[in-house]
């Protein structure tokens, strides 16, 4: 099983200090988290995309890019890359470039977004956000398998004897997982695929995406590609640990009441109970993710978000000492034990879909031979 | 034939409030005309100033959680709604808007709705037809043609006017009430599909439908 950070790239005072860190100090903390999650044992980075201010990331594949160059391990992936609003073809070609660059340690989430203003920033408008969504993939999922598109649509102009440059590193198109956090098209469509889907259930109680989830196996297995237990799932969470659990409590607090996302509505108690948010020790956050697997089932990745509320740097850096050297260890053990024969312990990286891809060669030719 | 589930939401503050009271006598008037029309009407009171923190806390975080929760999904499933709401300054009270605005767009499509409000005057007595109902409107849902409006005055003016106004409420509430039952006996609601047990087939939303 997968285990990372992802972060919305967003610039927020620091309540305790009254202080808004400048973009160029949230982008470089940014990075240093992200290679950070990688010295500390983590499997994933994931950056949001952003086209308004108070958010940074409105380049991920250059942000991934520098990342790929830094680290060795570290899968560099997306939450989320806007399928509606970014044109499919930039997409099958950014992501080609960081596969490249990272030789295979990328992938990514696909999402529609749901700031209506951007839309129009882009040449699109809210209204089609689904349809905008299926045919942008349907695109990009071929400009990926085949070296050679023709190509028509209702939101771009057509392409005609058109390659996406570079192709996909071995021929394998990156992983793609779609998220979202309300939309049953959307679901459907990462189980026509057989792609990968992550449920973003930070903001949001959890029979909710049960039912997104349940939804999402039962089709991934309706379409063929396997058991609805072996679907690929992915979920968020959010958690600010410290040793002693009403130390995190009392630390977290001024973040939490002043948060944009959290402000103004329920106590920092009544949130944790409806939602994944954990303040707490340690012992505390394992207990709550260990539950994730009995609410959604076993599943592949799990992405926190430890650096929003205007945490400052410092204190993110120590959140993600906690996660490598107390939480996920342990996380790592207790999945692995529960997960059933059968089930996959990840999302398929790119070895194992350059496998599956050379035995699906071999498939189709000794079909051919048999034919001839 | 099957229980009939009226869902009474009213708005008023104090206790007892008049609106509390018009959705009473409503309620009344409905279950009479639902059980003269050989139905079994169940009728559950929301009283709005229950949930009044919770609401303000379901608009900051985007969902409503606990008894609130559990009030918005008895609205979404109910057979027949009663919603009767103080007149504030010249239109519903923000809590009884709010309250709606957390009952998703399609869940009262088709439901047969009996709308009251009360106020200190008169005066206001249209907020029925330019508030209330085109918010009903706009969810679809399906409002009795008669709403009843009742002022102080409504409540019994003494003995001064002889009971007359008293009597003309009581009129129009046993006038609405069986117009709201004719509604609800009509037939069951037609539901929607559930999306997520129903989804779309990919091969509809690629075609573009």
């Amino acid at each position: 099983m997968q285990f990372g950070i992802f972060s919305v790239g967003d610039v927020t005072p620091d309540p305790t200090t009254g202080r808004t860190p400048t973009e160029a100090e949230r982008i470089t903390a940014m990075m240093r988290i992200a290679e950070k999650a990688e010295e500390v044992g983590l499997d994933v980075f994931a950056t949001g995309e952003h086209h308004n201010p108070p958010f940074v990331p409105s380049s991920p594949t250059t942000m991934l890019g520098y990342l790929a160059g830094r680290t060795e391990r570290l899968v560099l992936s997306t939450a989320t890359t806007l399928i509606t609003t970014n044109d499919p073809v930039k997409i099958a070609e950014d992501f080609a470039m960081l596969q490249h660059l990272a030789g295979g340690r990328a992938d990514l989430m696909l999402g529609r977004g749901n700031t209506g203003p951007v839309y129009p920033w882009f040449g699109q408008d809210i209204r089609q956000g689904i349809p905008l969504a299926v045919e942008n993939y349907a695109l990009l999922h071929r400009l990926w398998r085949e070296d050679v598109v023709d190509w028509q649509g209702r939101f771009r102009t057509p392409l005609q004897g058109f390659t996406a440059t570079p192709r996909p590193l071995d021929g394998v198109p990156p992983f793609v997982w779609h998220g979202s956090i309300r939309s049953p098209e959307i679901a459907e469509q990462a189980a026509y695929y057989g792609d990968g889907f992550f449920a973003n259930n930070i903001f949001w109680p959890k029979e909710h995406f049960q039912r997104l989830i349940d939804l999402y196996r039962r089709r991934y297995e309706h379409y063929g590609h396997g058991r609805a237990d072996q679907a690929i799932v992915g979920l968020g969470g959010q958690v600010f640990m410290r040793r002693n659990s009403q130390d995190a409590v009392r630390e977290f607090r001024p973040y939490f009441d002043n948060a944009p996302v959290y402000g103004g509505g329920p106590t920092l108690e009544e949130f944790s109970r409806e939602t994944p948010l954990t303040v707490g020790s340690p012992e505390q956050v394992i207990e709550r993710t260990l539950e994730f697997r009995e609410h959604f089932g076993d599943y592949q990745r799990q992405l926190f978000l430890i650096d929003h509320a205007g945490l400052p740097l410092k204190t993110v850096l120590e959140q993600l000492d906690l996660l490598g050297e107390e939480v996920v260890p342990v996380l790592r053990r207790e999945f692995a034990a529960r997960r059933p024969a059968g089930v996959p312990d990840g999302p398929p990286d790119h070895e194992e879909r350059k496998r599956a891809l050379a035995q699906e060669k071999d498939g189709r030719q000794e079909t051919a031979e048999e034919a001839k | 034939m099957s229980e009939q589930r009226i869902v009474a939401v009213t708005a008023g503050l104090s206790t007892p409030s008049s609106s509390r009271l018009l959705s009473d006598r409503l309620a009344g008037a409905a279950e009479e005309a639902l059980r003269k029309a050989g139905g079994t009407p169940a009728v559950e009171t929301v009283e709005l100033r229950d949930h009044a923190r919770g609401i303000g806390e379901a608009m900051a975080a985007g969902f409503p959680t606990g008894d609130l929760k559990r009030a918005v999904d008895a609205v979404a499933g109910a057979d027949g709604l009663i919603a009767v709401t103080p007149v504030f300054n010249a239109s519903y009270s923000g809590l009884f808007k709010s309250f709606f605005d957390l009952v998703a767009a399609d869940d009262l499509e088709g439901v047969p709705v009996l709308a009251g409000a009360t106020g200190g005057s008169p005066r206001h007595s249209l907020v029925l037809e330019h508030a209330v109902r085109p918010m009903f409107a706009y969810l679809r849902a399906v409002v009795a043609p008669t709403a009843v409006y009742a002022a102080s005055e409504d409540w019994g003016a003494g003995a001064a006017d002889g009971g007359r106004a008293h009597a003309a409420l009581a009129d129009r509430i046993a006038r609405a009430g069986g117009e709201f039952a004719a509604l609800v006996s009509g037939g069951p609601r037609r539901r929607r599909p559930d999306p997520y047990e129903d989804p779309v087939p990919f091969e509809r939303l690629l075609r573009g439908e």
